[in-house]
């Protein structure tokens, strides 16, 4: 598959889903277990990317001190219920002065 | 200008929606950044996000073309995530009451912001004002940070700039909400984020985060919450 063909198939297949809500009726999808599946997908579906993202390399394990540190400025920006920009700004200039610097 | 074209009862809600709209712009900046550095043309990362228009998705699937993973896994994870604004749709439909070309368009708005703001009002007029105005704030600021980043990104060495601290810590962020609303989520994300670390050594890149689905299981094994 090449990248032109996943970013069609991405769009096509986001816009479809969310068309489908408008047009499905409500029974078909709206079975409790159905909805609590996908309600609760993300959560695992991010938690996991935050890991991947954070201490992957590839199909490797890296822990990077610069990109792990400034993960937990961030992270500790979030807890703090910090504003998405604050969360954003404060990884990036720890990650980046943490590689000036060393 | 358009602030007397709005009704002051209004006001609030459209103040608030494009407050949202003005904060995921620093998010766009960096999902263009992010998708250039994965390889994807400026073009591609801008079609992205005028057309998938859906953070979290987006997100993932560059994120999993960056770390090495086969673009079948990277539309896989992309799609998964992508799955939940079915539900926002069902949510926001009998609220909209949207047909033929507004519906279309109301279906590519249908997001986690547009859908938080909407249902936050208290009345279903001020849910659809909140819910236009918030995908309008968030389609503008989104689709032209994306734009931003995809043209700088391309100058700049993504490492240099933190921008691989950025990618965990803006997906925590999304995620944050979410572990703050029950202790199922809490748990369902720890065995999801465990599932994920021990399979980075011995699976292709992309697969732990479709395999940390299996984390959903949990949820099932405390019985019925809620």
């Amino acid at each position: 598959m090449s990248l032109w063909t996943l970013v069609l198939l991405t769009i096509a297949g986001c816009y479809a889903f969310k068309l489908a809500g408008y047009l499905v009726p409500e029974r078909l999808l709206g079975r409790p277990v159905v909805r609590r599946v996908v309600e609760l997908m993300p959560v695992a579906l991010l938690a996991a990317l935050v890991v991947v993202e954070a201490v992957a390399d590839g199909h490797h394990w890296h822990f990077d001190g610069p990109r792990l540190a400034g993960f937990a400025v961030g992270a500790f920006a979030t807890w703090r219920r910090a504003p998405f920009v604050v969360i954003i700004a404060a990884a990036a200039a720890t990650a980046a002065v943490l590689r000036l610097v060393t | 200008m358009k602030r007397s074209l709005i009704a002051p009862e209004n006001r609030a809600a459209v103040r608030d929606s494009l407050g949202v709209g003005v904060a995921v712009g620093a998010y766009g900046f960096a999902f263009g950044a992010a998708s250039v550095a994965a390889g994807l043309s400026v073009l591609q990362t801008c079609l992205l996000s005028l057309l998938a228009f859906t953070g979290g998705t987006q997100f993932a699937v560059v994120g999993v073309i960056a770390g090495g993973g086969s673009p079948g896994a990277a539309l896989a994870g992309g799609l998964l995530l992508g799955s939940r604004n079915t539900l926002y749709a069902m949510r926001l439909a009998p609220m909209l009451r949207v047909r033929g070309v507004r519906r279309l368009v109301a279906a590519l708005g249908t997001i986690d912001e547009s859908t938080a703001m909407a249902v936050a009002q208290e009345t279903p007029e001020l849910g659809r004002v909140a819910f236009w105005w918030t995908f309008g704030g968030v389609f503008t600021f989104w689709n032209l940070t994306t734009l931003l980043g995809g043209v700088t990104g391309s100058l700049i060495d993504p490492a240099a700039v933190g921008l691989d601290a950025v990618v965990p810590a803006a997906f925590l962020a999304l995620l944050a909400p979410r572990l703050r609303t029950g202790v199922v989520e809490r748990r369902i994300a720890v065995v999801a984020a465990v599932i994920a670390f021990g399979l980075i050594p011995i699976t292709p890149a992309g697969v732990p985060v479709l395999a940390s689905c299996a984390a959903l299981l949990v949820a099932f094994q405390l019985g019925r919450p809620r």
